[in-house]
């Protein structure tokens, strides 16, 4: 099928899309997989507690410290530094927390993920119930159009849209109406589409749960007459998410859709040291998708294995964006254009026929 | 009366590991426990229909490797979402480093 023919994106997940991707056989698909030899992956696959109860007794150190200080220099100028550095803590790197708690890969006991999970959740304004279900449809149809809920930038691109999550403005206006939504009507049709339903009336009494805790946190903001209890619960997730922005955009854009090979619709990108603890190493993110429950610590072990299969990682995120950049751009005009990444000659191709990737729009 | 069929020797399955068994047309699990004894399930999860082989075994619980989908492989119960239903399991006997798994 050339691009001309190919009908515009609906990115409902109860709409033209989702009847085609299941028709199809696009939906919940075989997908590729590098060979790795099972005690290998078992091995990789390990689960401990060590790493992740290091990297959480720093997560609450930071978060307690930084919230300690901005208390403390509320009011002046001072506080400044405290906020930025709470709020990447709180609105970036809790959203790794709870992508890693959510797939029970960060801690070997089970409870440190669930706990861990929640509170990621709340501080994202995501309701833990129904995110479970949409990541889990994300990794079942990762960029599937009319199948994967979490697909950040659609084709065609809207570039304002995009410069605005990092903001996290749009997020926000969509996350709280959400929460309200969901505590006081219930779930709407797509969200349903993807939620079992023994599971959405546990999905109502999370947002319950959260909006009671938003209200009280504002009940105390009027009683006091201070905007800080907002800007320690709530707000972060406006002013501190842009770190989360800045390495999560990458996971996909630019790339290919509809196919089922995660090398095609997924980027790997090297990234300074603090950047990967905030971000638990999601920067490997071929290598996670191809193989999601391989806890963080272990990704890079994954890759060094596995890099001879995959395309060259990006160099820094700087790299990554002047690649995807002039993708993105290609898409307001032409909708099919993507990124197809060349992959070293020790790699298995592509599989041309199934991905109908001869199309002249892919650019390697 | 249970049909027993051959699924593998002993010696293939490692402790606390699992492997695939396939048998006319279906696909089945074989877990061997980390006190070394066998158990059988259907080999697909019931979330997504991805094979429980691939995954990890830990303890009695079998994680998909796809999901995080969690079962105990020795009752088949499914321990939390995203696996909402139960796993079949079947009957395992070994006979002279032979396991074998019983099918109606």
């Amino acid at each position: 099928m050339s691009s001309m023919e190919k009908t515009k994106r609906d990115y409902s997940l109860v709409g033209e899309s989702t009847r085609r991707a299941i028709e199809t056989g696009l939906a919940s698909a075989e997908w590729y997989h590098t060979d790795v030899p099972r005690k290998v992956m078992k091995d990789l696959m390990q689960r401990s507690d060590g790493p992740a109860i290091r990297d959480t007794i720093l997560w609450f150190a930071l978060l307690i410290g930084s919230a300690a200080g901005a208390i403390w220099f509320w009011g002046t100028w001072w506080c400044v530094p405290f906020f930025f550095v709470y709020g990447v803590i709180y609105g970036s790197s809790s959203d790794s927390r709870w992508h890693e708690c959510g797939h029970g890969t960060a801690f070997r006991t089970r409870w440190m993920n669930d706990v861990i999970y929640q509170i990621a959740s709340f501080m994202l304004m995501r309701n833990p119930v129904q995110w479970r279900w949409s990541h889990a449809r994300h990794h079942t149809d990762t960029i599937i159009v009319g199948r994967d809920a979490e697909i950040a930038v659609m084709r065609p691109p809207d570039l304002l849209k995009a410069a605005l999550m990092f903001t996290g403005l749009l997020d926000f206006r969509y996350s709280l109406p959400g929460l309200f939504r969901q505590a006081f009507r219930g779930l709407n049709a797509e969200e349903e589409s993807y939620i079992p339903e023994m599971e959405r009336h546990r999905a109502v009494v999370a947002a319950r749960w959260h909006v009671a805790i938003y209200l009280a946190t504002l009940a105390v903001a009027l009683y006091s007459w201070s905007f800080l209890p907002l800007m320690l619960i709530g707000l972060p997730r406006l002013y501190g998410s842009w770190h989360m922005v800045l390495t999560g955009l990458l996971q996909h854009i630019g790339l290919a859709d509809n196919v089922t090979d995660h090398r095609l619709n997924s980027r790997t990108v090297y990234m300074n040291p603090v950047s990967r603890w905030i971000y638990w190493n999601m920067n490997y993110h071929v290598e996670h998708h191809m193989f999601p429950m391989v806890p963080y610590h272990a990704l890079p072990r994954l890759h060094e294995l596995i890099k001879h299969d995959l395309p060259e990682p990006n160099p820094s995120m700087w790299h990554a964006y002047r690649e995807a950049w002039p993708a993105l751009l290609r898409q307001l005009k032409y909708e099919d254009y993507f990124l197809k990444r060349e992959l070293p000659p020790t790699a298995r191709p592509y599989r041309d026929e199934f991905h109908n990737l001869a199309t002249p729009t892919a650019a390697e | 009366m249970a049909d027993w069929i051959e699924a593998c020797l002993v010696d293939d399955v490692d402790e606390e590991d699992v492997i695939r068994f396939d048998h006319e047309g279906r696909t089945f699990a074989i877990y061997r426990s980390p006190d070394g004894q066998f158990f059988a399930t259907d080999g697909l999860c019931t979330h997504e229909k991805v094979h429980l082989a691939d995954g990890l075994v830990m303890d009695d619980i079998i994680e998909c490797p796809k999901h995080n989908g969690r079962f105990n492989y020795k009752t088949g119960a499914a321990k939390g979402a995203p696996v909402c239903v139960n796993l079949a399991t079947y009957p395992v006997k070994v006979e002279a480093g032979t396991v074998f798994i019983g099918l109606d």
